[in-house]
C-alpha cells in the first residue's frame, strides 16, 4: 500500500475563514491539475483562521460537522474529475459539547459522482484529534482560550491506521509513543510554530523540530508527515518547514521556513514493517508495557512526592 | 596510575557572546518577510517611510525596507534640528545613496522652537523629548501625505533601558528591530552593507552636542547587552556576578531595566468591568 501525500504550506488571512476556505479551493484545483495522484492532503494547525486569535476563538470556532460540510462543498465546487476522492487532515478551532478546542480533523472528501459509486469511499469524518498539550507560556496562551483534549488515538483509514498530533503534542515524546502503541503507522503532525532565536544554522524552533520529527519516526518506525503554517501574525512569524519523514528518520522533502509551497511524497506503508524488523524498539516497548503502566500509575497516584 | 583525560564543560562566561550571535543571512531573510507581510499583505501598503537619523538603527531599517519593498517605495526623511550634527545629515544621505531610496529633509527647528521659545527654562531632557515628538508628528504626517506606513527603528537595548521618548520613537506601527540588541543590530548592519562610517561611530541620540548613548548609560552596549541577555533569560543578578560580570555594571543595567517597565506598555487604564479592553476583551493586534 502506498499513499500519495501532499502538504499544503500556506499563509492564512487572520480571522478570514471564508477567504481562507476559497484559498483552499484553489489548492484543490491546483492539486487536481498538477498533482492528481494525491490521496491525502495535510494542512497546518488553524489553517483556516490563523493561530493567534485570543478571544477571537469564540468568533471563529466551528463544529466538526460545520467544517466538514464547508470542506465538502468547496471540494465539490472546485474539482472536475468525476471519480475525485481526497482525504484531508487540517487544524481548526473547534466548538464541541459546549467547549472550545484546538483540533485537527481527518476526513474523506469525494465528488458527488464518486459518492454515488459503491466502489468509492464515502465522504465522512474519520477522526477529530483535540490538542492534548496546550502551550501556555511565553508567546503562547492556549489554556486561556481552549480546553485540552483527553486522548491520543489512532484510527483506521483506507490506507491503514494513522494518528494526528498538533504542535506541542509532538514536543512530548509520550504523544507519539501513545500513537504508535495504538497502532499508527503514519503520524500526521499539524503545527503553527512561531520562529524565535536566530543564532544557529536554522531558526531555533525549526532546529528543535528537525530533531523531534525524525526522532519520532526513527524511534517508532512510523512515517511522519508534518505541516507547518507560514506567514506573520502581529510580528510573530511561523516557520513552515513542512516535511515528510520515512520510518528510518530520513527527511524526504522539506518546505521553506518562510514561503508558501506544496510538498509531495509517496508514503510506502510496507517500509514500516521493514524498518521495525531491524529496529524492534516498539515491540520492546510493548513487551515492557505492563511494568511501565505500573510505574506510571504509581507516579500518578503520588504526584506530590518529595 | 593510568590517568584518564579530563574533559571539562565550558562554564558560562561573562565575556562570551554566544547568546548574542545571529545568523545574519537567515535573519535578513526573516525580517524582509516580516516587513512584506506586515506592511503589504496585512495592511495593504506598498510604501514605507522611515526617519533617517544617520545612525545605525535607521540605516539598517532603510536597507531592509529597500530590499523588502524596492528602494523606489521607501522614503527616508531627515529631520534635523539646528544643533544636529552635519555628520548625521551626511550619513543619512550616504544611506539614501547606497540603498537608492527616496530622501527628503524637513527641518524641525521652527516647529520645535515655536514651543521651546515659550519655555526657556527647559532642560536638555525636555528639549530632547520635544524634538522626538515633533519628529513623530512629521513622520506620521508625511506617511499620510505619501500614502505610506511609518516604520520604527528602536532596538531591544534601548527599549529595555527606556532610552527613548514615550509615544515618539516607539510609535510607528511596525518595527523590525525591536527584538534585536544593539550589538546584534551592528552585526546585521555590517552584513547587509550599512557603510562602515555609520556602523563604527559611537551611537548617539544627537540631541546635545557630543552626547553618546554609552556616555549616558555609564556602560558600553556590548557589556550591557550580555547582561540584559542573561537577565531576560531569568538569571539572577547574583548568578551574573558569580559568572564574572562586575557588580556595578549589573546594577546599572538592572536599575534601568526595572525602572522602565511602564514605557513598554500602553497607558494604564482604570479597570472597571469584566469586559475591560486587553484585560478581558482580548483580540490580537492583527485580528
Amino acid at each position: 500500500m502506498k499513499i500519495e501525500v501532499a502538504v499544503g504550506q500556506i499563509k492564512p488571512r487572520k480571522g478570514e475563514y471564508v477567504s481562507n476556505l476559497r484559498r483552499l479551493g484553489e489548492m484543490f484545483e491546483q492539486i487536481e491539475a498538477d498533482a492528481p495522484e494525491t490521496q491525502v492532503l495535510v494542512l497546518p494547525e488553524t489553517v483556516l483562521t490563523g493561530y493567534f486569535l485570543e478571544g477571537g476563538v469564540r468568533d471563529l470556532a466551528l463544529t466538526r460537522s460545520q467544517l466538514f460540510d464547508d470542506l465538502l462543498r468547496i471540494y465539490r465546487e472546485c474539482v472536475q474529475r468525476a471519480d475525485a476522492v481526497l482525504d484531508i487532515c487540517l487544524g481548526f478551532y473547534e466548538l464541541g459539547e459546549g467547549k472550545y478546542y484546538n483540533s485537527a480533523l481527518y476526513a474523506t472528501l469525494t465528488s458527488e459522482i464518486a459518492e454515488a459509486d459503491s466502489d468509492h469511499p464515502r465522504a465522512s469524518i474519520l477522526h477529530v484529534h483535540r490538542k492534548f498539550f496546550l502551550p501556555t507560556y511565553g508567546v503562547f496562551d492556549e489554556k486561556r482560550f481552549v480546553s485540552r483534549g483527553r486522548t491520543v488515538e489512532a484510527f483506521p483509514t483506507r490506507f491503514g491506521t494513522v494518528a494526528v498530533l498538533i504542535c506541542e503534542d509532538a514536543w512530548h515524546s509520550i504523544s507519539a509513543t501513545l500513537a504508535a502503541l495504538r497502532g499508527a503507522q503514519v503520524v500526521y503532525v499539524v503545527s503553527a510554530s512561531p520562529g524565535r532565536d536566530f543564532g544557529g544554522t536554522h531558526v531555533g524552533n525549526v532546529a528543535r523540530w528537525n530533531v523531534l520529527l525524525p526522532g519520532i519516526a526513527d524511534e517508532h518506525n512510523v512515517w511522519v508527515v508534518y505541516a507547518g503554517l507560514v506567514g506573520f501574525e502581529g510580528g510573530k512569524g511561523f516557520t513552515g518547514s513542512s516535511q515528510v519523514i520515512d520510518p528510518w528518520g530520513n527527511v524526504l522533502v522539506l518546505g521553506s521556513a518562510i514561503d508558501e509551497c506544496l510538498l509531495q511524497a509517496t508514503v510506502e506503508m510496507e517500509d514500516v514493517a521493514t524498518a521495525r524488523a531491524s529496529s524492534p524498539l516498539l515491540a520492546d516497548l510493548e513487551a515492557a508495557l505492563g511494568d511501565i503502566t505500573m510505574e506510571l500509575e504509581q507516579i500518578a497516584r503520588n504526584p506530590h512526592r518529595a | 596510575m593510568n590517568r584518564l583525560p579530563i574533559l571539562r564543560a565550558r562554564p558560562l562566561a561573562a565575556e562570551a557572546d554566544d547568546n548574542l550571535n545571529v545568523n545574519e543571512p537567515l535573519l535578513t531573510e526573516w525580517l524582509i518577510a516580516f516587513l512584506r507581510d506586515e506592511i503589504v499583505r496585512r495592511r495593504g501598503f506598498s510604501k514605507a517611510v522611515v526617519g533617517l537619523s544617520g545612525g545605525v538603527d535607521s540605516s539598517l531599517v532603510a536597507f531592509l525596507l529597500a530590499r523588502a519593498l524596492g528602494p523606489e517605495n521607501v522614503y527616508g526623511i531627515r529631520m534635523p534640528y539646528r544643533t544636529s550634527s552635519q555628520d548625521s545629515l551626511d550619513h543619512a544621505a550616504l544611506v539614501a545613496k547606497a540603498t537608492g531610496i527616496n530622501m527628503e529633509t524637513i527641518e524641525i527647528t521652527d516647529a520645535a522652537d515655536g514651543y521651546l521659545n515659550l519655555c526657556p527654562e527647559a532642560d536638555g531632557r525636555r528639549r530632547g523629548n520635544v524634538m522626538a515628538r515633533v519628529r513623530m508628528i512629521i513622520l506620521f504626517d508625511q506617511s499620510q501625505k505619501l500614502g505610506t506606513l511609518p516604520v520604527g527603528t528602536g532596538n531591544k537595548t534601548e527599549r529595555l533601558f527606556g532610552y527613548f521618548t514615550w509615544h515618539a520613537d516607539d510609535s510607528p506601527p511596525v518595527n523590525p528591530l525591536g527584538d534585536l540588541y544593539k550589538t546584534q543590530v551592528w552585526a546585521l548592519s555590517k552584513y547587509i552593507g550599512v557603510p562602515d562610517v555609520i556602523v563604527n561611530k559611537p551611537a548617539s541620540a544627537d540631541l546635545i552636542v557630543g552626547q553618546t548613548d554609552e556616555g549616558d548609560f555609564g556602560i558600553s552596549y556590548p557589556k550591557a547587552d550580555r547582561i540584559l541577555c542573561y537577565l531576560l533569560r531569568g538569571f539572577t543578578a547574583l548568578r551574573l556576578i558569580e559568572m564574572g560580570f562586575p557588580e556595578a555594571e549589573v546594577a546599572i543595567v538592572k536599575r534601568r531595566l526595572d525602572s522602565t517597565h511602564w514605557k513598554r506598555h500602553l497607558p494604564t487604564v482604570a479597570m472597571l468591568s469584566s469586559t475591560s479592553i486587553n484585560d478581558y476583551y482580548l483580540r490580537p493586534v492583527d485580528y
